[in-house]
């Protein structure tokens, strides 16, 4: 179905909209950021000493932590002058322009990146600038970092913040505080940092046709393995608290759900009902309760239990393969769930009580991984419309108006997205290259950026 | 400690000193007398047979035994069972089919000597029995007797092609379970790879199920059936086409003992 006028999504983090990449093709416009995007300059941050061996990778950090939010627009490095600031005392107040001599066109005054004019101006032409340098002081790695706003003359008046970010001298620390600084500068356009989330995710990188539940930094940095079963283990949920990590494995024969502590790095015992298949856990928004689909009645349907698997009660009712229970994050009486009761799999939402089901995907197709952006209104999920069964693509889709926006057109079998935190991210699995790996994308389709490289990836779940 | 030790010996020693020293002596005896003139010998000297031995001295059919001899002061040596004369010391291998005794005769100016060895002759143990005609592994019973049946796309209900393999498999499945009493048959659901991972439990879960009801229906012990969804997680092949998936939308039988 196609929409005339671009229908917009409401509810987004920010406040005013912009359109999405493929606004000419696409059925609806996101709104993610506000009117024109601002546009920042980040010069390099010099290191002094034993930091300098890891200013560049604070320098990379940071500039992509600013990039991924889409919040703002990267001036050119080519075009920034050569001898920017790196601290307050470097800063010059905009000289008056000298009176032309005669003849000539009046010029602007240049300090050579040392006047906040000099960014402003063409060819830099940036809103903001952000500078600093980096140090060891008592064997800690130090960055200083500076943000200021290049519209104001002055630089006192024109400073917004200088902060110091303090970390390992290590390449850790150094991410930590670029990650930091980032997150500072995003938090002046109203955009909560990502830095400390984590996306839990499934890889057979230890091992072909086994599938083991690892974890990684949100930008993909330090990925780490947390079972060891050498057997499939997938469909990792995480509780909202995240403390909790579900998931559905193979590692004593049937497949059944393991939880698994992320505070304690141990396995919590789970009662799993006596059935031949137990999966597709996930948690309520409250992290008090687990959903799941469970074939002790014959087909696979949605109960709910205790966190340890006690007092099991099924919430659905239909001779249908039902799986992938969500639980609304901001309404925990409704919930979503894809179902083969009316043919091929579609998304379907109904009450906790089983009451009101209806289905939101049209039928065409196959639908799957629906995923709750954090505002409870919107939702990614994957489907095939348009292509063949199998040809996975991730939409958004706004449940009131059950409009929606297809983010990738092809490109691989795409499949489940989840949601950021921030509700302006999102992760998911595709195999564009190849292999199957994980790439996080702005809400509206653009900034792909791969998290994964080694072995295939399926299955991200984003985690605060 | 150590000079009380050195105490108690000396005093010991001088004990069995005295003690000796009391002992009555006896009177020298006489020295016997000298033995008479030796006899001059005419006469040639015996034979004497210094051995004369089989080893082994108890053998298998079929197998040898040596006889080994050493005969002095004889002028003709000979051993009877068919070996005949023979030098004043050798040895022979022999290799008699039953318990032989074998005489030496050795002569001798001064008189003959005759010694004798036995062999003891045993039989062969029987060979083992034939090996009984091989029996056929649980895993290769289904292997044979047992084929998979297949599903439509998102379907799982047994289609009518696989309700005669299924009747057939039942059959083989009643008297491999009779031949296997512990045995348990372990049927698994699998998927094509278009449905998404976690539907596709479902659905092989399903396919297994309606597969494990047909059977009990027709008299395979339900209890001795178990199901397992596979997915899409194991496929049979991997190639993205029809002829592929159709062989991947599978029931599979796998005996667990």
């Amino acid at each position: 179905m196609r929409y005339n006028k671009p229908a917009l999504i409401t509810g987004l983090a920010l406040a005013a909209l912009v359109a999405a990449s493929r606004a000419q093709q696409s059925d609806i416009v996101i709104k993610l950021t506000g009117g024109q995007k601002k546009t920042i300059a980040l010069p390099d941050f010099r290191g002094a000493g034993a930091a300098a061996q890891y200013a560049d990778l604070f320098n990379r950090t940071v500039f992509e932590d600013v990039q991924r939010s889409g919040l703002l627009a990267m001036a050119a490095k080519s075009f920034y002058p050569l001898n920017p600031p790196q601290q307050e005392p470097d800063l010059r107040p905009t000289p008056a322009p000298g009176a032309p001599r005669r003849g000539e066109q009046p010029q602007a005054p240049n300090c050579n990146g040392r006047c906040l004019s000099d960014w402003a101006g063409a060819p830099t032409s940036a809103n903001y600038l952000g500078f600093g340098y980096a140090a060891e002081n008592a064997g800690q790695f130090v960055a200083f970092g500076h943000f200021y706003n290049t519209g104001i003359a002055d630089p006192n008046a024109a400073k917004v913040f200088r902060k110091l970010y303090t970390g390992a001298l290590s390449e850790d620390g150094a991410r930590k505080t670029a990650h930091e600084y980032a997150a500072d500068i995003l938090q002046q356009f109203g955009v909560p940092s990502l830095a400390g989330t984590k996306v839990y995710f499934v890889s057979d990188r230890s091992g072909r046709g086994t599938k083991e539940i690892w974890v990684m930094d949100f930008d993909g940095a330090n990925q780490r393995q947390l079972t060891q079963f050498k057997s499939i283990s997938f469909t990792p949920a995480i509780s909202a608290d995240g403390l909790r990590l579900a998931f559905t494995t193979f590692a004593k024969g049937q497949p059944q759900i393991m939880m698994y502590s992320t505070e304690t790095g141990r396995f919590i015992p789970f009662f799993n009902p006596p059935a031949p298949t137990n999966a597709t856990p996930s948690f309520t928004p409250d992290s008090q309760q687990v959903l799941f689909a469970s074939s002790i009645g014959g087909f696979l349907q949605i109960y709910v239990s205790d966190l340890s698997g006690a007092n099991a009660r099924r919430l659905s009712n239909s001779r249908a393969i039902e799986v992938e229970p969500k639980v609304n994050p901001k309404n925990p009486s409704e919930m979503l769930f894809v179902s083969g009761r009316g043919g091929l799999q579609q998304i379907y939402k109904m009450n906790l009580d089983g009451t009101d089901v209806v289905r939101l995907t049209n039928g065409e197709g196959e639908a799957s991984n629906p995923s709750w952006h954090p505002d409870g209104q919107h939702i990614a999920f994957a489907w095939t419309r348009g292509y063949a069964p199998g040809n996975w693509n991730v939409f958004l889709m706004d449940v009131a108006s059950r409009e929606t926006v297809q983010l990738t057109h092809g490109e691989g079998k795409n499949e489940n997205p989840t949601w950021a935190p921030d509700g302006r991210h999102l992760v998911f699995s595709s195999n564009r290259t190849g292999r199957s790996q994980i790439y996080s994308m702005l809400a509206d389709g653009t900034s792909v950026t791969p998290l994964t490289r080694d072995g295939s990836n399926w299955m991200p779940v984003w985690s605060k | 400690m150590k000079q009380r030790h050195i105490a108690i010996t000396i005093l010991a020693v001088s004990l069995f000193l005295t003690a000796a020293g009391c002992k009555k002596k006896q009177p020298v005896a006489p020295p016997p007398p000298p033995p008479p003139p030796p006899v001059k010998v005419e006469k040639a000297p015996a034979a004497v047979i210094n051995s004369f031995t089989a080893e082994p001295s108890t053998i298998i059919r079929g197998e040898s035994s040596t006889l080994r001899w050493s005969v002095a002061n004889a002028t003709a040596v000979s051993i009877d069972g068919g070996i005949g004369t023979v030098p004043a010391s050798g040895s022979r291998q022999v290799y008699p089919s039953a318990n032989t005794t074998y005489r030496m005769t050795a002569k001798g100016g001064g008189g003959d000597a005759i010694a004798a060895v036995t062999v003891t002759v045993t039989t062969p143990p029987p060979p083992p029995p034939p090996p009984p005609p091989a029996k056929a592994s649980l895993s290769e019973r289904i292997a044979k007797d047992v084929q998979d049946v297949f599903f439509d796309y998102d379907k799982s209900e047994v289609r009518e092609d696989a309700r005669a393999t299924l009747q057939r498999n039942a059959d083989a499945i009643k008297a491999i379970l009779n031949d296997f009493p512990s045995a348990v048959i372990s049927i698994e659901g699998h998927c094509d790879e278009r449905g998404s991972a976690e539907y596709n439990l479902g659905l092989g879960d399903r396919r297994s199920s309606s597969v494990r009801e047909f059977l009990s229906q027709v008299g395979v012990p339900a209890e001795r059936l178990k199901t397992i969804s596979f997915g899409k997680e194991k496929p049979f092949c991997t190639d993205a086409n029809e002829g592929c998936w159709s062989k991947n939308r599978r029931a599979h039988f796998v005996g667990v003992q």
